[in-house]
């Protein structure tokens, strides 16, 4: 009789994708008595508990799925906002696994499955500020970067985090562009990786996450512009300098490390002060420093001139 | 000049608008505000630039007439620039002066892009017959600074997009090939008789 280890079949195998990615939740919501919280329509009450960050963004709606998932900016399938809804079918989210490097005692290539094994995740309204000076809020399901990188345990040469993309012409057809150098790259400092409300997000209103929004895996950091929130990773490298990311290569003096969202600091070609919250017709939502997390972020910059770290 | 072009003309130049006003909400889209700017920006751009083949299509056809249609055609470009001006006046900005005036001080792309239509707006005003007699022989060269409008109007646009310039270069590309045309080695490409004098707007033009 041949018994099958079980590392022979994995979970994702047996039960239904969306349900074993979120199966903590699952079984919160079912021992809760509301598996109900699972439908998107009733997701704005799971939204309610959910840690929030600032306190009034409870009153903020989240946008529609329609919005989150159709206007977006991943270049790798194209420069327009319809681009990734329109071309990102050629992404494979799975099977997927992620790279980690560098300065770290366990470093190895870890299977998403492997690397959701342990993880808490939790359902996050944030907060996403586009550069461009638009914004939505974005119901993301997903767990803390820091349980991650504890598990890999970096050592104290470990400053810095670099992300990467995958890269791959075949399911990324814009990467054979030079609209980006590619892939795209983007790092934190260990402080802000570490920061409880940096995540990894794998889903949006209790769903997995769609391809034009980085599936299977992607950054979100909601105090900074919307490009430092990387799509789509494939490798995490812990480093001890800070790293280039990819639209400080592409323009330096436009667009920098940092990032942190702050409507004192212009973009050289627009100003930073007011942006419009989806679907307005108006620029008439003033953008508040930090993206109005400052209570929970502001102190990792204390001293920090932020105009010339933009 | 057959009587059906002028109505045509104003249905062209109407449409675009008709088509965005047509579409709110949906064909606006997600984020209404980026594409109302962006689609008159563009419609702006392009109705500039089929003024600006006018001459080149006089002279590559011979049809003269041509020339009575190239106010009109003008100034439904200057309706689509006011059109654009309006929506980041009045929208983008929402009326916030300080911060309009910053914008033209310090942001190159909306310097030239409000250059633009400053010039626009004086050929736009001085587009009619009292203004023709009143200028004169210099109404020539003041209406030629329509080339500087066309070159500043292809820099903003340039200068505004983030990483993908193609759409910019190909309206810089037809923007030089118009102005190519208007160099005295071309002059000579007529046919029939088709005059190279410059020809002011007649009474005959809407």
């Amino acid at each position: 009789m041949l018994i099958r280890r079980p590392s022979d079949i994995p979970s994702s195998e047996i039960t239904p994708e969306s349900v074993y990615l979120n199966r903590r939740q699952f079984m919160r919501s079912a021992a809760a008595g509301s598996a109900a919280a699972l439908i998107p329509g009733t997701f704005a009450a799971a939204c309610e508990k959910a840690e929030a960050g600032s306190g009034d963004l409870a009153q903020e709606q989240p946008n529609t799925w329609e919005q989150i998932t159709t206007y977006n900016n991943f270049y790798e399938f194209g420069t327009r906002k319809s681009d990734p809804a329109r071309n990102a079918h050629t992404l494979r989210p799975r099977p997927w696994s992620v790279a980690i490097e560098g300065h770290c005692a366990k470093p190895g290539v870890y299977d998403l499955e492997d690397i959701l094994g342990p993880v808490t995740l939790e359902d996050r309204v944030y907060r996403h500020r586009c550069v461009e000076a638009w914004s939505m809020v974005i119901p993301w399901r997903g767990f803390e970067l820091r349980q991650l990188l504890d598990r890999v345990e970096p050592t104290s040469s470990a400053k810095y985090v670099e992300f990467f993309t995958l890269l791959d012409p075949v399911q990324m057809p814009n990467q054979r562009s030079n609209d980006l150098d590619w892939p795209y790259v983007e790092g934190l400092r260990m402080d802000e990786a570490m920061h409880p409300l940096t995540i990894l997000a794998t889903g949006l209103y209790g769903r997995d996450l769609p391809n034009p929004n980085g599936a299977p895996l992607r950054l979100h950091v909601p105090w900074k512009y919307g490009f430092k929130s990387i799509k789509s990773i494939v490798k995490i490298r812990l480093v001890e300098n800070e790293p280039k990311n990819t639209w400080q290569i592409q323009a330096a003096h436009e667009y920098g490390f940092f990032a942190n969202v702050n409507p004192e600091v212009d973009h050289p070609r627009w100003s930073q002060a007011w942006e419009a919250r989806i679907p307005a017709l108006t620029k008439s939502t003033p953008t508040i420093l930090f993206n109005g997390y400052g209570e929970q972020v502001a102190h990792l910059y204390a001293g920090m001139d932020l105009r010339k770290y933009y | 000049m057959r009587w059906v072009i002028k109505p045509i003309v104003w249905l062209a130049g109407l449409g675009p608008f008709l088509w965005l006003a047509t579409g709110y909400p949906d064909r606006w889209g997600v984020n209404p505000l980026e594409y109302i700017t962006l689609f008159t920006g563009k419609t702006a751009l392009i109705v500039l630039m089929v003024t600006l083949a006018v001459t080149p299509v006089r002279r590559l056809t011979g049809w003269n007439d041509a020339i009575r249609l190239r106010r009109l055609i003008g100034i439904f470009a200057f309706f689509y620039v006011v059109l654009h001006l309006c929506i980041y006046l009045g929208l983008d900005r929402v009326f916030r002066f300080g911060t309009i005036v910053e914008d033209i001080a310090k942001r190159p792309f909306i310097t030239v892009g409000f250059a633009a239509f400053l010039i626009l707006l004086a050929l736009t005003i001085t587009s009619t017959k009292g203004w023709i007699r009143r200028l004169g022989k210099r109404w020539q060269k003041l209406h030629r600074l329509v080339y500087l409008a066309g070159g500043l109007a292809v820099l903003h646009y340039y200068w505004k997009v983030k990483a993908d310039t193609s759409e910019p270069l190909i309206f810089a590309g037809i923007f030089a090939l118009l102005m190519l045309f208007r160099l005295p080695v071309f002059k000579r490409l007529h046919s029939r008789g088709a005059s190279s004098r410059p020809v002011p707007a007649t009474a005959e033009e809407a």
